[in-house]
């Protein structure tokens, strides 16, 4: 089976790859990019650690194929973080210690980031459903949701 | 004992030394690792609950394209223990999932092509699936050789091991009491559900020495137990733990690690192995099934006069429940005058056991409580009230031996009956439960090294896996230990070589023993300060002082010098003796037990059978919150797995033994939406045994939230379902059956 070139955009960089045509999205970017950030937990869809965002949706990489990047823009958890330093709500997962054991943080700070974009300004409940398909095993949820809740306030003061 | 000494560092709650890896993607998790020429690991596992191998040929394997090297249990010789069997089956496969067979190639996918290639004949037999079955007579025997606690003049049995405490007369104890509560509870066999699946990668050097990276609680454990399957010397073995995507217990036994290494051996190149979460499902970590029979009496005024409990543990494939903590813990927290208690390891064909969160005390402290709650209906008593009157304190005779010091299941009970949550009224239609939880914890071996840079930064160095936020809690200690600010110190964890013995980070031993190694490195520091301070004022030893971080002369020494800081001693320290290394080992003694009292409202939905937390108060002594976020965090995060376990998750297999639900969609742990706010207190009576007064936090939070989940729905049905989970299914059927 010969490989697929495939053109794409990571955080911002262009970026060529090849890949198998049976590789998912996940595989490529922490076996063939080095972008290992984005985590495997299940590699079917249920648990949210390979999170990332595809032209700003938020998306299992493990349920998507490297070639279906071709064109697209992709977010990482690499690409949060800017020049200026981390992101208000990597500031605020950190603050509140909404995190352990760590392996769940990328893909929860990237659904945070695309329920933020999308919203700006989301209650408790919605917080929550937005995050159910994110699994958390150490924090029990509460204090990502308040880290949440406070980086929504806070990107708020900024707008 | 440094109680109620003004603390800095320690009761505040900075970032974690860690924190800003974890955020940003750039933490090295075990899948993490990639090398040149590395090779890909794969197991073959078994299709069968229980089956005899007959042979396995790996000739077609072996020959695909790019395979390097494939391995079965034949390649291990010699007499293999129960861990060697666990990690690659010999003579018989024990669970559906069981590695029989290993391959490396160059790719994941020429490793799973490899995999359909090998060729095992089995001959199937009848697999054993539950405690009734093991234990009935003439049961089908799980290991034909195993003999209930070692007795050979007994024929053989499931039952490989029982324990028993027993205190006063129990018959005498009933007799006494006005009111009797008896009571069979099961809970399923449930997975510690950390989202990180296990992996490692091995490399052999030339000169026969591995090098393995792996996701661990415990890499000097992971050394020792590799060694020991592969028949190697510790020395030969380097264990660098990575990042470690959570354990519960889960991460401090070997499944993949031999393997990867004997692979390496075989081929000279890296072998990387990962496991998908469908085998971690199947072939690790699960805690016990248990059928518990508890039996509690009291008089009119709920004075307890005695209590019965009988505890059934599935083992697993290989022996070794914990009916151990599960006895110890059962009645732990009351003063009963008569008891008995009876655990029963158990065979049967399901994975090997391992620890998790509070080994074995969760179920059996769920029968007891549940027990204790209708005991409180029937006295038509608080329950909490109920629990005040038999509560264990300092000088109680725990029911496995030692006498309680000061412990805090007192001050939890008096917090939770004045808590606003408590105090306000049961939500309408909803139901009310709660429950107490303990934990004995551990102290066992650690050693930390403190090294002083040139400008006074910290460096601590210790061997205990940081599974959630330890390396700020060591970090707090050294800091306050050594009055310097929080952010002039970094806490590392070293691997095997670069750092002394530590056992696993498990027990919830971590802050307390290896914290304790940390603050004796400090104080070692100090000491080395003082001398050297000394040695540059042309004073004694005795004639300095260490205060706020700075060498000072004692009050009334007649000396006309400036304070020497921590940077200033280490930059001179050249001229006083070289550099400054403080170092500490012990084996700690002295872990303080540690009990919660939990409570929550939750709504049952009648026509679903659906159960809604509504809210969940969790209240713990931590002897000392040395980050109390942390703390908090733990309390929180045990309260929800112990949630899961109550309503969702459980083990289902077929008629056959094979697990049916081995994912996340279909064995359901919590999730964001599921769940309220888990709201805590921390209270803090110091263990009397830690310089800081640290018990230890992470276990006990797991164990009440069962009975206190069963409890409120038992409040708003007004009958008790006594086995979990409280799913749907299984609540609607109860109702049903009620209304006939």
């Amino acid at each position: 089976m010969s490989k697929v070139h495939v053109s794409t955009t990571i955080n911002g960089d262009s970026v060529e790859f090849l890949c198998e045509p049976h590789q998912s999205l996940l595989d490529v970017l922490r076996d063939e990019l080095g972008l290992t950030g984005t985590k495997e937990g299940c590699a079917t869809g249920d648990c949210g650690a390979c999170s990332v965002m595809i032209d700003g949706r938020l998306v299992c990489s493990c349920l998507m194929l490297g070639v279906e990047a071709a064109g697209v823009d992709v977010t990482t958890i690499e690409g949060i973080a800017g020049p200026d330093g981390l992101h208000v709500i990597q500031e605020k997962y950190l603050e509140h210690a909404a995190l352990q054991c760590g392996i769940c943080t990328p893909g929860f700070i990237v659904a945070t980031k695309a329920l933020l974009d999308k919203n700006p300004d989301p209650d408790e409940t919605t917080i929550r459903y937005w995050l159910a398909g994110n699994l958390c095993r150490c924090t029990g949820y509460d204090k990502i949701v308040r880290a949440v809740q406070d980086a929504a306030q806070n990107l708020a003061y900024e707008a | 004992m440094a109680e109620a000494v003004d603390l800095k560092a320690i009761g505040t709650r900075p970032v974690r030394p860690d924190g800003i890896e974890k955020v940003t993607g750039r933490a090295a998790f075990g899948a993490d690792l990639h090398l040149p020429n590395m090779l890909h690991g794969k197991v073959l596992r078994s299709p069968y609950a229980h089956a005899r191998i007959k042979s396995v040929d790996l000739t077609r394997a072996r020959a695909a394209e790019g395979v390097l090297a494939a391995i079965s249990g034949a390649d291990f010789p010699g007499n293999a223990s129960d861990l060697g069997k666990n990690v690659i089956a010999r003579d018989k496969v024990l669970y559906h999932g069981h590695a029989v067979a290993a391959v490396a190639a160059k790719t994941q996918l020429q490793a799973d092509v490899a995999l359909d290639l090998i060729e095992v004949e089995y001959e199937v037999l009848e697999p054993v699936m539950s405690l009734d079955q093991a234990m009935a007579e003439g049961a089908t025997l799980v290991n034909e050789t195993q003999h209930t606690n070692g007795d050979t003049s007994k024929p053989p049995s499931n039952v490989a091991a029982t324990q028993r405490f027993e205190r006063g007369d129990l018959e005498a104890g009933f007799a006494q009491a006005d009111v009797i509560v008896e009571g069979e509870y099961r809970v399923p066999m449930a997975h510690q559900g950390y989202i990180e699946p296990h992996a490692c990668t091995a490399t052999v050097n030339e000169d026969g020495k591995a090098t393995v990276w792996c996701c661990t609680q415990g890499h000097f454990d992971v050394r020792s137990l590799t060694a020991q399957v592969l028949g190697e010397r510790v020395g030969n073995i380097k264990v660098i733990p990575s990042e470690i995507g959570g354990g519960f217990g889960g991460k401090t036994t070997i499944y993949l690690e031999p393997l990867a290494v004997k692979m390496s051996q075989m081929t000279g190149r890296p072998v990387k192995m990962t496991m998908s979460r469908e085998d971690v499902f199947r072939a690790t970590g699960p805690t016990s099934g248990t059928w518990c029979k508890a039996k509690i009496g009291a008089k009119k005024d709920g004075t307890f006069t005695a209590a019965s409990a009988w505890l059934a543990y599935e083992a697993g494939a290989f022996p070794g429940a914990p009916i151990g903590p599960g006895c110890m813990s059962v009645l732990a927290p009351y003063e009963v005058p008569n008891l008995v208690i009876e655990g029963n390891d158990v065979l049967v064909n399901k994975p090997k056991v391992c620890a998790y969160r509070a080994p074995g005390a969760p179920q059996s402290m769920h029968a007891m409580e549940c027990a204790i709650d209708e005991l409180a209906r029937k006295l038509d008593m608080d329950p909490i009230d109920l629990r005040l009157k038999n509560a264990a304190g300092e000088g109680t005779v725990a029911p496995y031996g030692p006498r309680f010091p000061a412990i805090g299941l007192r001050e939890c009970l008096e917090a939770a009956k004045v808590h606003p949550n408590y105090l306000a009224p049961v939500p309408e239609g909803g139901g009310r439960g709660v429950a107490v939880g303990f934990w004995f914890n551990i102290g066992m071996q650690s050693s930390a090294e403190v090294r002083i840079a040139e400008d006074g930064m910290v460096t601590v160095m210790e061997g205990s896996p940081d599974i959630g936020g330890s390396r700020a809690s060591m970090a707090l200690m050294a800091a306050e230990t050594l009055g310097v600010p929080y952010d002039q110190v970094k806490a590392h964890v070293g691997d095997t070589e670069s750092t002394g013995f530590c056992n696993v980070t498990g027990g919830s031993r971590t802050t307390f023993a290896t914290g304790m190694a940390v603050i004796q490195a400090c104080e070692d520091i100090i000491a080395q300060c003082r001398q050297r301070a000394a040695l540059t004022w042309d004073l004694d030893e005795e004639q300095v002082d260490w205060v706020d971080g700075e060498a000072v002369p004692k009050p009334g020494v007649n000396a006309d010098v400036n304070p020497l800081s921590l940077a200033n001693i280490a930059r001179g320290a050249g001229r006083t003796g070289g550099p400054l290394l403080g170092r500490a080992s012990l084996n700690a003694q002295g872990a303080g037990a540690s009990f919660s009292c939990n409570f929550t409202d939750t709504k049952v939905d009648t026509e679903t059978g659906k159960v809604d937390v509504l809210s969940f108060t969790a209240v713990q002594d931590a002897g000392r919150a040395i980050h109390p976020s942390y703390v908090e965090g733990q309390m929180q995060g045990g309260a929800v797995q112990g949630i899961g376990w109550a309503l969702n998750e459980e083990y289902i297999y077929d008629a056959d033994g094979v697990m049916e639900n081995a994912g996340f969609l279909d064995y359901r742990v919590p999730v964001a939406s599921d769940m309220p706010m888990i709201d805590t207190e921390i209270i803090e009576v110091p263990n009397p045994f830690h310089p800081y007064g640290v018990r230890g936090v992470g276990e006990t939070p797991i164990v009440a939230p069962l009975a206190a989940v069963s409890n409120a729905v038992r409040d708003q049905l007004g009958f008790r379902i006594p086995d979990l989970p409280l799913s749907p299914p299984r609540v609607l059927e109860a109702i049903d059956e009620r209304e006939g």
